[in-house]
């Protein structure tokens, strides 16, 4: 493996935990926005809240990983996507403002109908922000992102693929939201809460299976290249996903609660991985490649001792955070 | 103007201008939160330690409310860099195709310093309820490190545009080569980096201290308002005076290693020693109109002696000399200026302290505090508008103009005009839910009657 491919890895490996962890707090919106009005949707509002305060800021920060490893590590790719999936990108940026924004102003306003519009900016940009990351993934891995950049700004996107990937991407979201929302619930002793998302867990998780089954169907036709090595190097992931989603669907519907959120990420976890397998050693399909678009050796090396560092630093603080959340000590 | 200014241009030059108003903005809005990221911790953390040390109830309080108030402002400073981050690639994506290679490392270590301040961060303010005092206090350490060592990273990013080394190009300019340790580590990292840091916590400082000055002279003279004042204050007095040395070698660094920009900023016109220092005034081309001048200052200042030589702007190429000459050179000036002016309420605070252990009685001084906050920030912007515009047309000196970096997307102005109303709803949304928490928390005051605080975080937050 090159310096060039155990940075993609990295990039990768940023992108997965940002699916899990930011996507999941994209889901908490998606479930806010449909809570219902005021009354209806107050617990679950309130539950969301409370899962969410401590950990969102710290989610997100995958995102500006997922972007600085990109920048520093294969520059000439991210000169590529954005200077042509400028559009989404612009509209996910300003999807990001709001819900940041929204959630945050939201619990310190007392005014019924200021936050009401905050609680709104906050759950409609859940939707809408991982639904246009979305379809900058799909875009690329639809190849409509040419090497030398500066690509069609709205026909590289607005096409099936790119678009059924915006909706997988808040599909998965909800999904995985619903069920750390039952594990969370759960440890609360909120028994009501826990049927609740174990409700919409369970149909989140059909939708996302079929959105992803339909996306096999989607890359046949728009993204060949992916389609055949997904189908041939990528299998075996792809039926583990399959799998794990189908497993998680079994114990929802027998209340079973065990084993719930590692088989729902996992689910998750392989599709993003067979993804990866499925375009190496292209980096943007079937243009660029992983070693055509790498940085300088040193600047890999860098980033491997960047990601070194933070690994021993970041991922224990990260799970401090979470179990002391996780065992209700932190809060408002 | 600059919308007037687009409409005749070549649709290039528009893009260009657009895209750097862009930039400009969205940075000037978010380094008054980044200010605060870097040193509202420490602020918090010398309230909390006086709080837990001599038991006292109201610094802890103000520890709890400012920490409250700081999830707020990182809240939304977290989403402003992440516009930032976006806008590098949306804006400037030629820079980033070319150089990200090179100068990306120093944003790769921001974001691990980054990572593990949003975290703390969190245990911190979310913190309160449940740990132990001093657990609590000791989780908000890292943020206080992780501020600085953040602070370094992207301002070392910066100052590499301004003296870039650790790098090689082929034939075709690519960047074949990198140092990282050099790129990390460029010349002008050293007085760029302390200089931001200390603004960091200037800005932080007489903000905080400026919103109390300003309760204290609506009559809340309560020792929480004097408390209120006194920490930021003090913090950001004690930095001011370091900041006008480590001010004035950063200048003479600029006059040595960057001269278009430093000619420039002073506007000096021709080549040669007993240069003139102006204090104000229009720059133009026959030299400095309207301003103060001080004859052979300017020279002292550069190399301590009225014969030094200066670089003037007759000697850099004309299509290698910074726009915006009095733009340049005002803000020059009204960086120092609000500079010495701090220095002089540093003086002045000292003095009475030393007198009487006192704050000055006269109003004129919390008057002084007041303006204070807004003072240091338009220092902060003007240092920017110096250390940016001072740099054009270069993006990275002597290798790439901004013209050749910026994107061929069209609609650059457009995106401008919804950037300027997104913005306008998140500093009013930022300021009207800051207000409505210190509303709450007077009220609250009110209804316990008294100024009495239960000691320590656990028996505060049950209040």
């Amino acid at each position: 493996m090159s310096r060039a491919d155990l940075a993609a890895a990295i990039l990768w490996t940023g992108a997965t935990l940002y699916a899990l962890f930011g996507g999941a707090d994209f889901g908490g919106g998606v479930w806010d926005l449909i809570a219902g009005d005021a009354q209806k949707g107050e617990r679950p509002r309130a539950r969301i809240q409370r899962s969410l305060t401590p950990v969102w800021e710290a989610n997100h920060v995958w995102l500006i990983f997922i972007l600085v490893v990109l920048w520093t590590a294969f520059p000439k790719a991210f000169g590529a996507i954005m200077s042509t999936l400028y559009v989404p990108i612009a509209l996910a940026a300003v999807g990001i403002v709001l819900r940041g924004a929204g959630f945050a102003f939201r619990k310190s306003i007392q005014r019924l109908e200021l936050r009401r519009a905050m609680g709104a900016a906050f759950a409609v940009s859940s939707v809408l922000t991982p639904f246009f990351m979305g379809t900058v993934v799909g875009a690329i891995a639809a190849g409509h992102v040419p090497a030398g950049g500066n690509g069609e700004a709205f026909s590289s996107w607005l096409q099936p693929l790119p678009l059924l990937t915006g909706a997988l991407f808040v599909a998965s979201g909800a999904y995985l939201a619903a069920i750390f929302l039952v594990a969370d619930s759960r440890r609360a002793g909120d028994g009501e809460m826990e049927g609740y998302f174990a409700r919409r867990a369970l149909w989140a998780s059909g939708v996302a299976g079929a959105f992803a089954l339909a996306g096999i169907f989607a890359l046949h036709s728009e993204a060949r290249y992916i389609f055949d090595r997904l189908t041939a190097e990528g299998l075996s992931l792809v039926i583990v996903s399959a799998l794990c989603g189908l497993s998680v669907m079994a114990l929802l519907l027998r209340g079973a609660r065990r084993g719930l959120r590692p088989l729902a990420a996992g689910a998750v976890i392989t599709v993003i991985w067979g993804w990866g397998v499925a375009q190496f050693p292209y980096l943007l399909p079937t243009s660029l490649r992983i070693d055509q678009a790498a940085a300088p050796g040193p600047t890999l090396d860098a980033v491997l001792i960047v990601f070194v560092s933070a690994a021993i630093v970041v991922l224990p603080a990260l799970g401090l955070l979470y179990w002391l959340s996780q065992r209700e000590l932190l809060g408002e | 103007m600059p919308l007037l200014d687009a409409l005749p241009l070549a649709a290039s030059e528009s893009n260009l201008l657009a895209a750097r108003e862009l930039m400009a903005f969205t940075l000037a809005f978010h380094i008054i939160l980044s200010c605060l990221g870097v040193a509202l911790p420490a602020i918090i953390l010398t309230a909390n330690w006086l709080g837990l040390k001599r038991g006292d109830g109201e610094a802890m309080r103000l520890a709890q409310r400012w920490s409250k108030a700081m999830g707020v402002t990182f809240a939304v400073g977290a989403v402003t860099g992440t516009v930032l981050s976006f806008e590098f690639g949306l804006l400037w994506p030629q820079f980033m195709e070319r150089f990200g290679g090179a100068f990306g490392v120093a944003f790769a270590v921001e974001g691990l310093f980054f990572f593990t301040e949003a975290i703390f961060l969190a245990i911190y303010i979310y913190g309160w309820k449940r740990l132990s005092g001093w657990a609590h206090f000791w989780s908000g350490v890292p943020m206080v490190i992780t501020g600085i060592g953040g602070a370094f990273a992207v301002v070392t990013a910066n100052s590499w545009m301004n003296q870039p080394q650790g790098f090689a190009l082929d034939a075709a300019g690519k960047v074949v080569e990198t140092e990282p340790l050099k790129i990390l580590f460029n010349p002008a990292w050293s007085y760029e980096v302390p200089h931001m840091i200390l603004a960091a916590y200037m800005v932080a400082g007489f903000l905080v201290a400026s919103i109390y000055a300003v309760g204290m002279l609506r009559g809340r003279r309560d020792r929480l308002h004097r408390l209120g004042m006194l920490i930021p204050l003090t913090i950001a007095l004690i930095a001011t005076p370091i900041q006008i040395f480590v001010g004035d070698t950063a200048a003479r660094e600029v006059a040595d290693h960057q001269p278009a920009k430093f000619a420039a900023m002073e506007c000096i016109q021709k080549t040669g020693g007993h240069q003139t220092e102006y204090v104000g005034g229009i720059c133009t081309s026959d030299g400095v109109k309207a301003a103060i001048p001080i004859p052979d200052l300017d020279s002292f200042l550069v190399g301590f002696s009225a014969g030094t030589e200066v670089t003037g702007l007759e000697d850099i190429p004309a299509d290698e000399r910074p726009p915006a000459d009095t733009l340049l050179h005002l803000s020059f000036d009204a960086m120092v200026g609000i500079g010495t002016a701090l220095l002089a309420l540093a003086v002045w605070l000292a003095f009475a302290w030393w007198r009487r252990r006192d704050i000055p009685r006269t109003p004129w001084f919390l008057r002084a505090v007041a303006v204070s906050g807004v003072g240091a920030i338009v220092a902060l912007w003007a240092g920017w508008i110096v250390t940016e515009v001072g740099r054009q047309p270069w993006i990275v000196q002597g290798f790439m103009r901004t013209s050749e970096a910026v994107t061929e997307a069209e609609g650059i102005w457009f995106a401008f005009a919804g950037v300027l109303i997104l913005y306008a709803g998140l500093g009013t949304g930022a300021v009207l839910v800051l207000r409505a928490m210190s509303r709450r928390w007077r009220a609250e005051e009110e209804d316990a009657g008294d100024s009495e605080v239960p000691y320590g975080p656990p028996e505060a937050a049950a209040r």
